[in-house]
């Protein structure tokens, strides 16, 4: 079974339908019992991490998020609060993952980085299997984790930062894969079938 | 890098896909979801749906099918047409749809882009101008209501102003219908784009008369638009999305492949 966290975000939605086009048994639940009976968690999110850390407060979700020990993606936001700490709003994270969220760095280039760009720097980590940096996928934020040693891939927007994240069975990406076609597809696929 | 967003835009109209001409004379052009489906499989970065009819008739859009497009395709896709309240979006979210566009909900209550910001992020929010130059004065102005001919009118607003506004208040992304253009075919409006482009530091997704692939170079190229959004030459087959986009790609302009 897989379980979305009910962020109260209003994008669980999509997540769910690309889920189902891959696996069965794909439940949205914020019942720690649910969400811990689980084999694979995941964290979306959109919006302020503000108000998606106060949501998981208040639904006692933090403790239960930091224990678990199956596999765990944070999508967009989701990534983000899977850090220390993040400077919108200038909250404490989970703590999960090394890093910290910052404004991206875009030097003159447009901001939200909304659209379809490519990878950089995409290791072979088994999350990012079949998968390559002239890949597109689709982002839609304004902040960003900086490249840290816990990066598996980054992607360029004025300058670097975390496409995607890894330590030990936390996992996050910066893109929606429920909307990036068949990389995205594949993504999730390579997350509902790694190995830790 | 950053790819050039092509995308194909259904008006939907009583639970199907129509085009007309200049916001008129419409027909049907196929069912929602296969077409969706199509255009999805085709390559298009992401799709826009508008109810042509929802806020020039009072009521709200049929949202029924928003469910059905979200299970079969796998890019964003933005849903428009009369959603004036905060729950109504809340609602077209939650049914699989990443984007809201507001257009004369947001005319009549500017307020209501600043709410969307707040309660769903600034990612969602997308506003939808359609702008016509009066042919005498030269000036550009923002109308409201285009979806019903009988019930189209003129605002107080000049284009770039509500531009500017928009943005203070909160917008994700703009989208500039040039309705002087839209559906004749015969190119983007460049001058206007071009113009707007250097009022809009967010997003700007052009629309109105695509009619061939050298329209999309042109707009992409002269107007630097992130995005160009066409009905016709996609619903009538005059242009192929993924040989569009290869010929954009041999011509320079960054495209997903």
């Amino acid at each position: 079974m897989s379980v979305i966290i009910d962020t109260g975000c209003a994008n669980l939605t999509s997540l769910k339908f690309a889920l189902e086009r891959l696996t069965r048994n794909v439940l949205i639940s914020s019942d720690p019992e649910t969400i811990n009976s689980a084999a694979r968690v995941f964290l979306p999110g959109v919006g302020s991490a503000q108000y998606a850390m106060g949501v998981l407060e208040e639904r006692g979700l933090i403790p239960v998020i930091q224990n678990l020990i199956q596999p765990v993606l944070g999508i967009c936001l989701g990534m983000q609060m899977l850090t220390s700490s993040s400077s919108e709003g200038d909250i404490a994270c989970l703590d999960l993952v090394p890093g910290e969220v910052k404004g991206l760095q875009t030097q003159d280039l447009r901001l939200p980085h909304m659209g379809w760009n490519t990878l950089a720097e995409c290791t072979d980590h088994p999350l990012l299997h079949r998968i390559s940096s002239d890949m597109y996928f689709y982002f839609v934020h304004s902040y960003g984790v900086g490249v840290t040693d816990t990066s598996i891939a980054q992607c360029e927007y004025g300058s670097r930062f975390s496409a995607a994240i890894a330590h030990q069975n936390f996992m996050g990406v910066q893109f929606h894969p429920e909307r990036s076609s068949a990389a995205g597809s594949q993504l999730l696929k390579n997350f509902l079938e790694l190995q830790i | 890098m950053l790819a050039r967003r092509i995308i194909p835009c259904l008006d939907v109209r009583d639970g199907k896909v129509v085009k007309g001409v200049r916001f008129r004379d419409h027909e049907v052009v196929g069912d929602i979801v296969p077409l969706a489906e199509f255009y999805s499989q085709m390559g298009a970065d992401e799709l826009v749906f508008y109810d042509i009819t929802a806020s020039s008739d009072g009521r709200s859009v049929d949202r029924s099918w928003i469910e059905r497009v979200a299970r079969v395709i796998d890019i964003p896709f933005c849903v428009a047409g009369g959603i004036s309240t905060l729950d109504l979006a809340a609602e077209v979210l939650e049914m699989g749809a990443d984007k809201i566009s507001i257009n004369s909900p947001a005319l009549n209550d500017p307020s209501l882009i600043c709410d969307m910001n707040e309660r769903f992020g600034q990612q969602c929010v997308v506003v939808g101008i359609d702008s016509y130059q009066n042919e005498t004065s030269g000036e550009y102005q923002v109308y409201q209501y285009t979806g019903d001919v009988e019930r189209t009118q003129l605002t107080p607003w000049k284009t770039f102003d509500w531009i500017h506004e928009v943005q203070q208040l909160g917008a994700g992304e703009i989208v500039l219908n040039c309705m002087n253009q839209d559906g004749v075919r015969q190119g983007y409006d460049t001058i206007q784009l071009t113009q707007a482009r250097l009022s809009c530091d967010i997003p700007l997704i052009a629309s109105g008369g695509a009619g061939t692939r050298e329209h999309f170079k042109e707009v992409f190229e002269k107007s630097d638009v992130d995005g160009a959004l066409a009905a016709s030459v996609f619903h009538m087959r005059v242009l192929d999305i993924q040989e569009l986009k290869k010929y954009l790609s041999e011509s320079g302009v960054e495209v997903r492949k």
